[in-house]
């Protein structure tokens, strides 16, 4: 870990030698360790210590930027003057207003010592208990189990200085037979927090019980997704539609109709930096605070999530925090999802249930119609029937094409408890309940 | 780097290393993106740092750093080595390397023009005037033109006396137009989608795919799929293009002969394989018109090289004969294994151990897998085709972890009737099972239509690692295959 006072020594070293008439800094800093394990063994165990400065020079509205790992003197005046070649060879952006100017930032507490502390013997502790889960069981366990320090520093001409460290530690596993899997996971700022053991258990438990799974026709059935799966839909709805630049570009599918429902009155889904049961972040990557956003409220859609260019272009908007490292082509997008809970448990949803599918994840989930929120993936680790109200049979997989707005129109039931999953990239996590969804479209299936 | 390599090396052995080997790592980015007509990127990316990987008490290790001394050397070489002995508590095998490898070599990307000599305004023109012609044309919504330059120079040693320096230079092009209605966003590529089509080679690949060029064709298709008609739902014959041959080959053929999948190293992130080692030279892959091959040697394709991460020098290997599988992507490590249960299969690896930079471990990544040529023109083809659609660049992708059902969506479809291509069609999706889908293949058009795409996005491992990867392919037919796959 670089600390505040070193990544202030090299945004004050960035900002000391700049010449353009703005300039930004961005310094990521990261030790992460990984201890990966398959077939019962451990095969990859890494760490790793390493920091990226990005500087955005902008002379009139022209900007460049430029990146390196290399935190030396030279090295840093070498880039500055990268990024302000750059920006005098680039044509103007009409659109560009300014880099954000000096907000205050509210401090998050996020910064775990155990998590920093931990050595690859307790990582390797934590795979033993769940490989002797499954060795007990005549079973595979494959998985990983990492933790990590970040660091992230904002500075820019202006006035803006911002730094914020954080942890998170992760295991997850996915727990093989000859013909059944079982998949869980558990992600925490505390390596303390996250629970091998219990991990081990739930996987085993699945993989044992998704034994000798038997085909099903595709179609539309009731389905039980678990937090899991749910995640990963609320991720991708950020992704593909509650970013600024998204709507816009006329390519979200909220255009034209924010104020509007769009989803069954069960659906409310928030966007928390400071949420401290999350990893918080407190502040972007143009050191602009981020704001607790309300994106779709008891099924409407209320807001979408602002950076300082996309703010810049709608009057009467300012930015909600929410800025990607430039160059950023793309726009901002919510990283810090809450789905909020409802009332039920699993157990009520299956007892619930005449005929439908339980999932306990997918796969490879993309887009295939991104403005009608369409996308397609597979069932994995675990997937079941329930007829009348209760488990009758492991399935094989199915692949689904459906649409993210279309199986929120048809939420029958929330869990009362939401759960932190990994999504997407880095220490991105969103929060879901599971859900119990009618008529979910299942266009095929698998031999597994 | 001589001093490094061998300090790093002597501290392994010294803390009770069996075997050692160091990754010296610079990476230089340069990455331009326009945008309706503005400048919106212009990146200049470097970075350095080295990577030590040990085999201690039989497990490995591995630790990095970004900071090239003496000291930090004998630190990370040191956090290697301890971090293999944490590894061996819980494993009951030791890695099993097989037979020492060592080679000392140089190899450099053969280049015409040195992408980073030219100037930075030549390629903004460039792109610029590729995004004027796209947008000329009425109904375009949005025309973004990237250009990527990568160089990439590696030092790599081993315990065994293994020494090979390297330099791999890329270049990448690619516009994407959008035409937008209500509910309705319809777009198209050049040369591919994904951002770019990017080869090993200078600025020359540039010149050649001529974005200017091709700006205003690309525009008008976006344009025209708005009011084209929904691709219909049924199974028929479909003809694929090459770029979307390659995802294709890509995710049903380049994944799961990764013989990292199929030991189940991947299982928890990526997935494993249906082709299972008793499947190794026995198993009906495809029609008897399917030839696979691996490949690190093809000029331009974006995954050659002259040595692995492991040392190994790149080399061709035949994955698919005649429809038959025959080959897997192999490490040290993993063929040792095959060899375990197949006596018979190679006793070396073939060179397809890759990490995404110094800070990565390397894992089994695809150099170029192709799908050999046959001998069709691709207007035979069609005109031998009564009826089916051909379906054109890349959209949507998705397959299960073992890779065999797959869906794919495509930018653009053309109906084909009467051995004629014929209207439009929209929002185009396919799928089907791997090795079925395959025996459907029933003709492939000739070398005058390959091509080796680059797929400069692939991801796996954990840590995630992005690997650049490519992929020949002509024109090819395939016979009773379900399309239209769209939720309403």
């Amino acid at each position: 870990m670089l600390g505040e006072r070193r990544l202030d020594e090299v945004a004050e070293a960035v900002l000391d030698s700049a010449q353009a008439d703005q300039t930004e800094v961005v310094i990521t800093a990261q030790d992460a360790a990984l201890t990966r394990f398959a077939a019962n063994g451990i095969h990859q165990n890494v760490a790793e210590s390493g920091a990226n400065v990005r500087v955005r020079s902008v002379i009139g509205k022209r900007i460049g930027v430029a990146t390196t790992n290399d935190l030396g003197a030279d090295a840093l005046v070498d880039l500055v003057r990268s990024a302000e070649t750059v920006a005098r060879l680039q044509q103007e952006n009409p659109e560009f207003l300014s880099l954000p100017a000096p907000q205050p930032i509210r401090a998050a507490d996020a910064l775990c010592e155990s998590t920093a502390a931990c050595a690859p013997e307790a990582r390797a502790e934590g795979v033993a208990s769940i490989v002797g889960q499954a060795k007990a069981n005549g079973l595979d366990a494959s998985g990983a189990f990492s933790t990590s320090v970040d660091e992230l520093m904002v500075a820019n001409s202006l006035g803006t200085c911002a730094y914020h460290a954080g942890t998170s530690a992760s295991v997850m596993t996915v727990v093989m037979g000859k013909t059944g899997s079982g998949f869980a996971a558990d992600v925490a700022k505390d390596v303390d927090e996250v629970d091998p053991v219990a991990v081990g258990r739930i996987a085993v438990e699945k993989a044992l019980r998704s034994a000798h799974p038997e085909a099903i026709e595709p179609g539309e059935y009731t389905v039980i997704l678990e937090e899991a799966a749910v995640a990963n839909l609320v991720f991708f709805l950020g992704y593909l539609g509650l970013g600024a630049m998204s709507l816009q570009e006329g390519r979200s599918f909220l255009s034209g109709r924010l104020g509007e429902r769009i989803t069954g009155d069960a659906i409310t889904i928030r966007d928390d930096g400071l949420d401290p049961r999350g990893i918080p972040l407190p502040f972007d990557f143009e050191g602009v605070p981020r704001r607790e956003i309300s994106l779709i409220e008891r099924g409407v859609a209320r807001n979408v999530v602002y950076d300082s260019f996309t703010a810049g272009r709608d009057p009467g908007k300012e930015s909600t925090g929410h800025g990607l490292a430039a160059p950023n082509s793309f726009g901002p997008i919510p990283i810090h999802l809450f789905m909020e809970p409802g009332s039920s448990t699993i157990e009520e949803m299956i007892a619930s249930t005449k005929r439908g599918i339980w999932v306990t994840r997918f796969h490879y989930t993309n887009p295939v119609h991104p403005v009608k929120t369409i996308l397609t993936g597979m069932t994995r680790d675990g997937t079941f029937l329930i007829e009348n109200g209760e488990v009758s049979k492991p399935l094989k997989n199915l692949r689904f094409t459906q649409s993210i707005l279309g199986a929120f129109e048809k939420v029958e039931a929330l869990t009362r408890e939401a759960k932190m999953v990994r999504s997407g990239f880095g220490s991105v996590v969103t929060f879901a309940p599971a859900a119990k969804i009618h008529d979910f479209r299942f266009t095929g299936t698998t031999e597994f | 780097m001589r001093e490094y390599t061998d300090r790093a090396l002597d501290t392994a052995a010294s803390r009770g290393a069996t075997y050692a080997d160091v990754r010296i790592v610079r990476r230089e980015n340069q990455d331009i993106g326009v945008k309706n007509g503005v400048v919106q990127a212009l990146t200049l990316a470097g970075d350095f740092g080295f990577g030590v990987r040990v085999i201690a008490d039989g497990a490995w290790g591995f630790a990095s750093s970004n900071r090239l001394t003496l000291d930090e050397v004998d630190r990370v070489a040191g956090q290697a080595v301890e971090i293999a002995k944490a590894s061996a508590r819980v494993n009951e095998a030791d890695v099993d390397l097989g037979p020492a490898e060592v080679h000392v070599g140089r190899y450099r990307t053969p280049t015409e023009m040195d992408p980073f000599e030219v100037s930075l305004e030549d390629k903004i023109d460039v792109l610029l005037a590729a995004d004027k012609e796209a947008r000329a044309v009425d109904g375009v919504a949005m025309a973004q033109g990237t250009m990527g330059f990568l160089r990439e120079t590696k030092t790599f040693a081993s315990s065994e006396g293994s020494f090979v320096e390297q330099t791999i230079i890329e270049s990448g092009l690619g516009i994407v137009v959008r035409a937008i209605a209500e509910g309705e966003m319809q777009q198209r590529s050049y040369p591919n989608s994904f951002g770019r089509h990017q080869g090993t080679a200078g600025y020359e690949f540039i010149e050649r795919w001529d974005l200017p060029r091709h700006a205003r064709q690309t525009a008008e298709e976006a344009v025209a799929l708005l009011g084209a008609p929904q691709c219909p739902s049924r199974v028929t014959t479909l003809v694929l293009d090459g770029p979307q041959l390659a995802l294709q080959v890509h995710e049903s053929c380049g994944h799961p002969i990764e013989l990292d999948r199929v030991f189940g190293t991947e299982a928890a992130y990526a997935g494993t394989s249906f082709l299972t080692p008793e499947k190794y030279g026995v198993f009906r892959y495809g029609s008897e018109v399917v030839n696979l091959v691996s490949d690190a040697v093809t000029p331009t394709g974006l995954g050659t090289y002259g040595f692995d991460d492991e040392g190994v020098p790149g080399q061709e290997t035949d994955i698919v004969r005649n429809g038959i599988f025959v080959g897997y992507l192999t490490s040290r490590e993993s063929a040792s294994q095959l060899r375990v249960i197949h006596p018979d299969a190679p006793e070396r690896s073939n060179g397809a151990m890759r990490a995404d930079g110094w800070n990565r471990v390397p894992i089994i990544r695809m150099s170029n897998v192709s799908l050999m040529p046959g001998e069709w023109r691709l207007d035979d083809l069609i005109a031998d085709t009564d009826e089916g659609v051909y379906m054109l660049t890349n959209k949507s992708w998705s397959i299960d972890d073992r890779r065999l059902n797959f869906q794919f969506g495509t930018e653009l479809a053309y109906e084909i009737k009467g051995g004629k291509r014929g209207r439009m069609f929209k929002n185009a999706t396919y799928t089907g099972i791997t090795p079925q889908f395959w025996g459907g293949c029933d003709a492939i058009c000739s070398a005058d239509h390959w091509n080796v795409w680059g797929t400069a996005n692939c991801g796996k491992g954990q840590p995630g690692q992005r690997a650049h990867t490519g992929h020949g392919t002509a024109p090819a037919r395939f016979r009773n295959v379900q399309i239209g796959v769209m939720s309403a």
